[in-house]
């Protein structure tokens, strides 16, 4: 049963998560936290925050990480074929017909129409982590962390993997 | 046999050294797949990634997936995703799970708690790119109009984001063309 949950819980932020992988983040965060509350919002963004810090496609690893941890190695391996499988196929089998589409404005609408609903899943994730660090960490330590974060990120562009070990490392200093 | 190992090594460098995500390893997966290993030239990768753009799911392993099916066939396929995610997925095994061993030390629990603003942060960045993105594609008014409709099925009325995704793609594809077209032809005559 749990390795049909898990397939079903990646299958669907995998088939209409357009835009690569951080489009389906919030649509994971979704199923894992809000259906089938496998993690808190908490250990969500650990994960996340951990899988931004490594290398490589950030839903597979996703996947990889909260299928070991709700069924072990098989877990992760219905997760990942979950996430993996459906689109590969459709784009290993629909490649020829859509060649010959590609430049119909239907075909190019696809892709952006789901734009603002990505949008919206986005940002309403984005403000549920900073709830949840008003009550962890508090107002004043949210902002300064949020700010300097986004000076760092937006403005001196460095780069994420060196501001989440930054991060880490303030927490272990000052949060503690 | 030689083969199958230049597929692993093309899609292993592109994913251990691809940071934030799929879409940021894509100039890497074109390094190795054009430059390096020339399996594909400069037109036919860009063909794959437009295409790959019109279809759901994480960009880099469709990209990889299909390249190595192109390449090498099933067994390419098979390789080119193995070498793309299972490496990245056991550093994370192995960092996550040492962590969770020391959750009770307050110094992780402060890590732990110092990390949730940094990725509100990040996911608010990219809804800044994604809100940009969609006022670009879709114009001021029509942006605007489905945010709002996104909002209010997706929050207030809490429709499965799945089903108000689908739903718009269906009204992509039903509705007629009109001066998109025109659009469309301005742009290739740009491209020209």
């Amino acid at each position: 049963m749990i390795y049909i949950h898990l397939f079903l819980a990646f299958l669907i932020p995998g088939i209409v998560g357009y835009g690569g992988g951080p489009a389906s983040i919030p649509l994971i965060e979704h199923e894992v936290v809000s259906r089938y509350e496998w993690m808190t919002t908490s250990e969500f963004s650990e994960v996340l925050a951990l899988g931004n810090a490594l290398p490589g496609p950030i839903a597979t690893k996703m996947a990889g990480y909260i299928g070991f941890e709700i069924g072990g190695v098989f877990g992760a391996v219905v997760a990942i074929f979950s996430t993996v499988a459906p689109s590969l196929f459709l784009m290993i089998v629909l490649l020829r017909i859509l060649y010959r589409y590609k430049d119909t404005p239907k075909v190019k609408r696809l892709s952006k129409i789901v734009l603002p609903a990505v949008t919206i899943l986005m940002g309403t994730l984005a403000l549920d982590f900073f709830q949840t660090s008003f009550s962890v960490n508090g107002l004043w330590e949210t902002l300064f962390i949020a700010v300097i974060c986004l000076l760092l990120l937006e403005k001196w562009k460095v780069h994420p993997a060196f501001v989440i070990v930054g991060g880490l490392a303030f927490g272990a200093l000052f949060l503690s | 046999m030689k083969l199958l190992l230049n597929i692993f090594i093309a899609f292993f460098r592109s994913g251990m050294l691809g940071f934030g995500g799929g879409p940021s390893a894509i100039p890497l997966v074109y390094k190795e797949v054009v430059e390096t290993f020339k399996w594909m030239d400069d037109q036919q990768f860009s063909d794959v990634l437009a295409l790959g753009n019109t279809l759901p799911g994480p960009i880099n392993t469709k990209m990889a997936g299909y390249i190595g099916y192109r390449v090498g066939g099933l067994l390419g396929m098979v390789t080119a995703l193995i070498a793309s995610i299972v490496p990245t997925v056991i550093l994370m095994l192995i960092l996550l799970t040492s962590f969770n061993q020391y959750k009770d030390n307050s110094k992780v629990q402060g890590m732990t708690d110092a990390v949730v603003p940094i990725v509100g942060v990040m996911l608010g960045v990219l809804t800044w790119q994604f809100f940009k993105k969609s006022k670009d594609g879709l114009g001021w008014k029509m942006g605007v109009i489905l945010l709002v409709g996104c909002y209010i099925f997706i929050e207030v009325v809490h429709i499965h984001p799945g089903i108000v995704i689908g739903f718009l793609l269906i009204a992509a594809l039903i509705t007629p063309d009109k001066k998109n077209n025109k659009s469309q032809v301005e742009r290739k005559g740009n491209g020209q």
